[in-house]
C-alpha cells in the first residue's frame, strides 16, 4: 500500500477507556494547536489504532503534551494488513523522509508491541531480523537511543477470540507519549480537600481538553464544589475561579467525604487543592454565590466554562429563595439569613447555565458540562440548546442500567442579546426537559426495584 | 495551616450588585477592609497584558486606592502599555497580590452590604432582593 509523499502520517495509539471521549478531545487538541482532524481511514469507535494526517511534528507534539486519551504517537512509514504488506509499504516510504532517522552517527532501536496477544521472545527477534532490509546505519542502542521505531501488530478486541495472524501491522517512529501518567499524579486519592462527588482525574482533565483550555486563559466553574475541576485548567495553565451556594463547601467546613474522617481538617479548601499540586499562582477566588442570580458586571470574561452541576442526587439542587418558603431542609449562613430552597429544577438549571455561559463566554470560548439523563427516555431532543452555542460532541458515561450522564460540550458563536435568554421559551423542545425534573425520582425508582429483586426469597 | 486567600481586585473588578433594580449602577462595589494582606504571586507579562483590555480602569484604581496600594499606578491608561514591563508588574501587584481578607463589599446604589470572611465574598441575595 502506497503512502503519497506529500502527507505526513502519524499512528495514534489510544487507552482503550473513555472510548467515546477519545475523538472529542483530540479534535479539540488538533484545533487548539492550529491543525485540525484529518483522517483518511474511517476511525473505528473501539479500535487503540488512528492513522491521522497531521500538517507538523510540532502540532503532534503538542497534542501529546496534553491529551490523557492517547498513549502515544508514531511518525508512519509503514502499515499492512500483513507482513508482506507492511514490508512492501515501508519499501515505498520516501527514502529523504527516513534519511535524517538512519544516519550512521545516530543510535536507535526497535521494539515490537502486540495488542490482545503475547509473543515470546523468539518470535519477536524474528521480527526484528526480517526488517533487515530496512537501512539503518546507526549503532543499536537499547537503553539510551535517539530514535526509537515500533512494530505494532494489532490482533483484535476479543481476548476470547486471538486470531493467528494480526489483522494490521503498523511501523512508526516513536515521537512522544501523552499524559496518561496525570491521572495518577491528580488521583482524587491522594487529594487533600474532597466532596462526595468529586470527578475522577481523567475525566476530569478530559473536560479541560473539550473544552480547548490554554495556558492564560481564565476558567470558570459555577458549581466549584471542592474545586476538582479547576485542577486540570491550572495545569494547563489558565487561571481559575468558581462559585458555588454552599457556604460550608466553599470554605472548607463542616463533615468530611473520606470515610475514616469525621470533620474536615484546616488544610482542607480550594486553594490547598491547588497548593497541593504547585499550582497556587493559577488560584483568583471563590465566592458564595448562586448560579442562577449571577454577580457579575456586563461583559466578556470567561475563556471555558467548565463544571459539573448537582443532579439532586448525591448533592441537592438549590437556590436562593423567598423569606416565604420554609421548606424542611433550610440551610441559613452564619453571616446572613438567606434561605436556601431545595427547589431548582434540573431543566431551569440548565437554561440558567446556558444563558450565563452565552453572556460571560468570549466568543469562541467553550462550555462543557455533564447533564443527567435517564437512559430509558433518552434521546438527542433533550440536549438543551441555544441561539448562542453551537453543540460540539455529546458524550455518554453509564452510571447505573438506567440512568447516565452525558458530558455535552458546547462553543460560543454568536453574540448574546437580550432575547436570547428567552429563546427556550419559543423553541418547541423545551418540553423534553421536563423529564430532566424527575431523574431524581427515576434514579431512585429502579434503586428500589432492585433491592426488591434482591430480597426476593428464591423460588428454587 | 490553612492555605490562606483573599479576595483579588482582579475578581473585584468583574463583581457587580444584582440586587432588583440596580443595574448597572451595581458596579463597582464600594470595598471596606478590615484586613488586607498583600501575597506574591508569580509575575506573568502575558497574562496581565490580557486581562488589561478586559478591566474598567477607573474601578480598578479606585479600588486599589481605598485599599492603600495605589503603588504608582496611573489613572488613565497609556498607549504601548504592552511593552513596558515596569507598568506591567505595577498592574500584576494591584491586580493579584493585593488581598481582601476580611470586610465588606457595598453595592453603591441599594447600599446592600457583602461580607468577605476568609478572603471569600458571599453574593448570594434572597428571592426578593435579586432582579427578576
Amino acid at each position: 500500500m502506497a503512502l503519497p509523499s506529500t502527507l505526513n502520517r502519524y499512528l495514534l495509539l489510544l487507552a482503550q477507556e473513555h472510548l467515546e471521549f477519545r475523538l472529542p478531545e483530540i479534535k479539540s487538541l488538533l484545533l487548539l494547536f492550529g491543525g485540525r482532524f484529518s483522517s483518511h481511514q474511517e476511525i473505528h469507535g473501539k479500535s487503540p489504532f488512528w492513522i491521522l494526517s497531521i500538517p507538523s511534528e510540532d502540532i503532534a507534539r503538542n497534542l501529546m503534551k496534553r491529551t490523557v486519551c492517547a498513549k502515544s504517537i508514531f511518525e508512519l512509514w509503514g502499515h499492512g494488513k500483513s507482513p508482506e504488506e507492511l514490508y512492501s509499504s515501508l519499501k515505498s516510504y520516501p527514502m529523504e523522509k527516513m534519511a535524517p532517522f538512519l544516519h550512521s552517527d545516530t543510535t536507535y532501536k526497535i521494539k515490537i508491541q502486540t495488542f490482545n496477544k503475547t509473543l515470546t521472545q523468539e518470535e519477536k527477534v524474528k521480527r526484528i531480523d526480517a526488517l533487515e532490509f530496512l537501512p539503518f546505519e546507526g549503532k543499536v542502542n537499547l537503553k539510551d537511543p535517539q530514535h526509537v521505531f515500533s512494530v505494532l501488530e494489532d490482533y483484535g478486541l476479543d481476548p476470547n477470540h486471538i486470531p493467528e495472524k494480526p489483522l494490521n501491522i503498523y511501523f512508526g517512529r516513536w515521537i512522544a507519549d501523552g499524559q496518561r501518567e496525570l491521572i495518577e499524579s491528580y488521583s482524587v486519592k491522594k487529594r487533600h480537600f474532597i466532596g462526595n462527588t468529586s470527578m475522577d482525574a481523567g475525566l476530569s482533565f478530559i473536560m479541560a481538553n473539550h473544552g480547548k483550555v490554554k495556558e492564560n486563559d481564565i476558567v470558570f466553574d459555577p458549581f466549584v464544589g471542592t474545586g476538582g475541576l479547576l485542577i486540570p485548567s491550572a495545569h494547563f495553565g489558565a487561571y481559575v475561579c468558581g462559585t458555588d451556594i454552599d457556604y460550608n463547601t466553599i470554605h472548607g467546613l463542616g463533615k468530611a467525604s473520606r470515610k475514616n474522617q469525621k470533620w474536615r481538617g484546616p488544610d482542607e479548601n480550594i486553594k490547598a487543592n491547588l497548593r497541593q499540586y504547585g499550582l497556587e499562582k493559577y488560584y483568583l477566588d471563590v465566592l458564595v454565590a448562586d448560579a442562577s442570580k449571577p454577580s457579575w458586571r456586563k461583559g466578556l470574561f470567561f475563556d471555558a466554562i467548565i463544571t459539573d452541576p448537582p443532579y439532586g442526587i448525591r448533592e441537592s439542587t438549590r437556590k436562593t429563595g423567598s423569606q416565604k418558603e420554609i421548606p424542611k431542609g433550610i440551610e441559613k449562613c452564619p453571616e446572613s439569613h438567606i434561605p436556601v430552597s431545595f427547589n431548582y429544577h434540573l431543566s431551569d438549571m440548565f437554561i440558567d447555565l446556558l444563558n450565563f455561559a452565552a453572556e460571560t463566554l468570549v466568543l469562541g470560548g467553550r462550555l462543557v458540562y455533564w447533564l443527567p439523563v435517564y437512559t430509558p427516555e433518552y434521546m438527542e431532543e433533550i440536549i438543551p440548546r441555544h441561539p448562542c452555542l453551537k453543540l460540539i460532541s455529546n458524550c455518554e458515561q453509564r452510571l447505573s442500567s438506567h440512568t447516565a450522564r452525558r458530558l455535552i460540550t458546547m462553543e460560543k458563536v454568536k453574540d448574546f442579546e437580550d432575547q436570547d435568554q428567552y429563546s427556550h421559551l419559543l423553541d418547541n423542545q423545551f418540553l423534553p426537559y421536563k423529564g430532566l425534573n424527575s431523574f431524581r425520582e427515576k434514579y431512585f425508582s429502579g434503586v428500589t426495584k432492585r433491592i426488591a429483586k434482591e430480597e426476593k426469597p428464591s423460588q428454587e | 495551616m490553612r492555605a490562606q486567600a483573599g479576595m483579588k481586585l482582579l475578581t473585584h473588578n468583574l463583581l457587580s450588585s444584582h440586587v432588583r433594580g440596580v443595574g448597572p449602577r451595581g458596579f463597582p462595589l464600594r470595598i471596606q477592609a478590615t484586613e488586607i494582606r498583600v501575597s506574591p504571586v508569580d509575575f506573568n507579562p502575558d497574562f496581565v497584558t490580557r486581562m488589561i483590555p478586559k478591566m474598567e480602569w477607573a474601578a480598578l484604581v479606585e479600588a486599589a486606592e481605598s485599599l492603600g496600594h495605589l503603588s504608582e499606578l496611573p489613572r488613565q491608561l497609556e498607549e504601548g502599555y504592552e511593552k513596558d514591563e515596569d507598568f506591567l508588574r505595577k498592574v500584576h501587584h494591584v491586580l493579584l497580590e493585593v488581598e481582601v481578607v476580611e470586610g465588606t463589599l457595598q453595592c453603591p446604589e441599594s447600599g446592600r452590604v457583602f461580607p468577605i470572611s476568609r478572603g471569600i465574598p458571599n453574593m448570594l441575595l434572597s428571592d426578593e432582593e435579586a432582579a427578576s
